[in-house]
C-alpha cells in the first residue's frame, strides 16, 4: 500500500486536466453547433442592407421584428401551415390506431408463423422511398389523390415497421397477469388493448406520436412528388418555393421564416425531452 | 386445434393494417418499379414493354454512370466523418462533466432543423459572398472559396453541412454507451490502460453493434440524399452535386421517363441490399454481441 501513497496526488491533476481538456472541446464544439442557429436569427432580425454589411453584426443595429411579418405575406404561410398541420395531425392519428393494433397483434397474441411475419415487417424498412416514389404517384394518381394532402397522411393509417417495433418492444413488458385478469373478466382483445394495455403506454404512445409529428413536418421529397397546386403546399415545400423565387436577395425572410418552422419542433422538445432522447435511445437497440 | 385458427385469425385481424398498407404501399408499388423497368411508359400513354432496353440504356448513360460515382464520393466522406464526430462528442459527453445536461441539448438541438431549414440556413452560411463563413475565413486571412458555386467545394459544402445534424446519432451512441458495465473499465485501469486504449479495447467492441447499425442507416441515408443538394445546388455546378435520387426523380418527374425511372429504382435497391449484406459479412466478426 506504501508505494501507492503518491499516486492519487498525481492522478487527481491528471484528472483535474483531462477535465480541463474535456471541456475547452466541448465547448468550441458547442460554439460551432449553436453557432448557425444563433446566425439565423440574428439574420432574420436584420434590415435587409445590414444582411451583406461587412463586418458582418452579430447583434442587429435595430431590430426588425417587421421582417416576421413581410416574410409570411410574402408566402401564404398560414395556409401552408394550415396545410402542414392537417397532415400532421392526421399522420399522428394514423399512426397511433394502426400501429397499436398492429403491435398488439404482435406483441399479446399467440399465432402460427408470427414471428416470420415480424422479421418481414422489419426487412420493410430496408425499402427506401426513392424506391417506390414513382409508382405510387401512379397509384395516387388513379385514386385522384395528386394535388391533395391525402398521398401524405393516407398511408400513415398502414402502420409503418419502424412504430410497430417499438410500440411491440412496450407491449411486451406488460405482465400478461393484467391481461389474463381481463380475459377472464370477458373481455374482448380488443377490450382489452384499450383498456389495459393502452392506458400503461403513454410513454411509447407519446414517443411514437412526437416521432410521426415531426417527420410529417419535416418531410420534404414527399410533398415535392405528390403536391402539384401551391394552395396544398406544406410549410417545407413552400419555403423552399419561396426560396426558389427570391433566394439569393432576400435572406433576412428567407431566415425569419425558417426560424418560424424550426420554432414549434424546438418548443416540442423542450417540452417533451424526455420522452424523445428515450426514443431515439430505442431506435439504437435493435442493432 | 380450434384455439389456434381462432388465435391466427384474431392476428391477423390486428395486424391488417400493416398488411393492407404492405401490400398498396409498397409490395404493388416494387412490383411496378419492376414492370415499368422493363417499359417505355410516359405515364400519359400505357407502357411498352421494350425488354432490357432501359438497363443497357443506364449503362450507357454518362449521367447516371457519374450519379452513381458522385453518390459514393459523397458517401465516402460522409460517413467516416459523420461516424468519427458523433462517437467522439458522444464518448466526451459520456463523462462526468459539469454542464453535461447543456451540452448535450446544444449538441442534440441541429438534429432537429427541418431539412429545408437547414439547407437553406447553410446555404446563406456558404454564400461565397456575404457568408459568415468566408467572412471568419477572411480573419485567419484566408481567401475562402465559392463553396457551392465550385465543382470542387460543392460536395464537402453539402457533408458539412449534414454534419451539423449528427446529434441524434449522438444520442443513440450515448445511450450504449450508458450500457458499458463499468467494471469492464475498473479492470483496465488496474492492467494500466489508458484513455485511448480503453476506448480501442472496451468502449468500441461493446458498443459494436450500434455502431455497425449507425453504419448501415448512415450509408442507406447517403445513398438516397436528395433533399439537402435540391435546394443548396439543385445538382450544381456542372453537375457536381447531381445525385443519384435526384437523377432518378427527374426521370420520374421532370422527363416523365417512367421506365427509365423504374430501372435506376430496381437498381438503387439491390445496391442498398448488397451494400448491406457486404458490410453485415465484413462487420460480422467484429460486431460483438453480448449475451443476454
Amino acid at each position: 500500500m506504501q508505494r501507492n501513497n503518491p499516486t492519487p496526488v498525481s492522478h487527481k491533476k491528471q484528472k483535474a486536466a483531462s477535465s480541463a481538456a474535456v471541456h475547452i472541446i466541448l465547448i468550441v464544439g458547442a460554439i460551432a453547433f449553436l453557432f448557425p442557429l444563433v446566425w439565423m436569427l440574428s439574420t432574420a432580425l436584420k434590415p435587409l442592407p445590414e444582411t451583406t454589411r461587412i463586418p458582418p453584426t452579430l447583434i442587429p443595429s435595430k431590430f426588425m421584428w417587421s421582417n416576421y411579418k413581410e416574410a409570411t405575406t410574402a408566402i401564404p404561410f398560414w395556409q401552408y401551415a394550415k396545410n402542414t398541420l392537417i397532415v400532421c395531425s392526421l399522420s399522428v392519428l394514423g399512426t397511433l390506431i394502426s400501429s397499436t393494433l398492429v403491435a398488439y397483434g404482435f406483441a399479446r397474441i399467440q399465432w402460427k408463423g408470427r414471428d416470420a411475419v415480424f422479421y418481414l415487417v422489419l426487412a420493410t424498412m430496408m425499402i427506401p422511398f426513392p424506391v417506390i416514389m414513382a409508382p405510387l404517384f401512379v397509384v395516387f394518381g388513379k385514386l385522384g389523390w395528386i394535388g391533395t394532402l391525402k398521398p401524405l397522411w393516407v398511408p400513415s393509417f398502414a402502420a409503418a415497421a419502424f412504430n410497430i417495433f417499438l410500440m411491440r418492444q412496450f407491449f411486451r413488458t406488460i405482465p400478461a397477469e393484467l391481461t389474463e385478469a381481463a380475459k377472464i373478466d370477458g373481455c374482448s382483445e380488443l377490450g382489452i388493448l384499450v383498456r389495459v394495455v393502452l392506458p400503461l403506454s403513454k410513454p411509447v404512445l407519446l414517443v411514437v406520436a412526437l416521432f410521426q409529428f415531426i417527420a410529417s413536418w419535416n418531410d420534404f421529397l414527399g410533398p415535392l412528388v405528390y403536391l402539384t397546386r401551391q394552395e396544398t403546399y406544406t410549410l417545407a415545400l413552400g419555403l423552399q418555393f419561396f426560396q426558389s423565387q427570391h433566394g439569393g436577395t432576400y435572406w433576412n425572410y428567407l431566415m425569419a421564416a425558417s426560424s418560424l418552422i424550426v420554432l414549434p419542433i424546438i418548443i416540442i422538445y423542450f417540452f417533451a425531452q424526455k420522452a424523445f432522447i428515450e426514443g431515439i435511445s430505442l431506435t439504437g437497440l435493435k442493432g | 386445434m380450434k384455439k389456434n385458427t381462432e388465435n391466427l385469425f384474431k392476428g391477423l385481424i390486428f395486424i391488417s393494417p400493416w398488411i393492407i398498407g404492405f401490400a398498396v404501399f409498397q409490395l404493388y408499388p416494387i412490383y411496378k418499379s419492376v414492370y415499368y423497368s422493363f417499359c417505355q411508359y410516359d405515364v400519359l400513354n400505357p407502357p411498352v414493354f421494350i425488354g432490357l432496353q432501359n438497363y443497357t440504356n443506364l449503362f450507357r448513360d454518362e449521367i447516371f454512370l457519374k450519379s452513381i460515382i458522385r453518390t459514393g464520393i459523397y458517401t465516402f466522406m460522409a460517413i467516416p466523418l459523420s461516424m468519427i464526430v458523433s462517437l467522439f462528442f458522444a464518448i466526451l459527453l459520456n463523462q462526468k462533466i459539469f454542464g453535461r445536461g447543456i451540452f448535450r441539448t446544444i449538441y442534440f438541438l441541429p438534429s432537429l432543423v427541418p431539412m429545408v431549414a437547414l439547407a437553406i440556413l447553410w446555404k446563406w452560411m456558404f454564400n461565397g459572398e456575404h457568408g459568415i463563413l468566408n467572412y471568419f475565413l477572411s480573419l485567419l486571412g484566408i481567401q475562402g472559396p465559392n463553396w457551392l458555386g465550385s465543382t470542387m467545394w460543392a460536395t464537402p459544402s453539402i457533408v458539412l453541412t449534414g454534419l451539423w445534424g449528427v446529434g441524434g446519432s449522438i444520442v443513440i451512441y450515448l445511450a450504449a454507451l450508458q450500457d458499458v458495465p463499468r467494471s469492464l473499465y475498473e479492470a483496465a485501469e488496474i492492467d494500466g490502460a489508458g484513455w485511448f486504449s480503453k476506448a480501442r479495447h472496451i468502449t468500441i467492441p461493446m458498443i459494436s453493434p450500434v455502431i455497425y447499425f449507425n453504419l448501415i442507416l448512415g450509408i442507406i441515408g447517403c445513398l438516397q440524399v436528395f433533399a439537402v443538394p435540391y435546394i443548396m445546388t439543385a445538382g450544381g455546378p456542372a453537375r457536381s452535386t447531381y445525385y443519384y435520387t435526384m437523377y432518378l426523380f427527374d426521370n420520374a418527374f421532370s422527363f416523365l421517363k417512367m421506365g427509365y425511372a423504374g430501372a435506376m429504382a430496381v437498381l438503387l435497391f439491390i445496391i442498398i441490399l448488397a451494400i448491406t449484406f457486404i458490410v453485415t459479412k465484413m462487420t460480422a466478426k467484429r460486431v460483438y454481441y453480448a449475451e443476454k
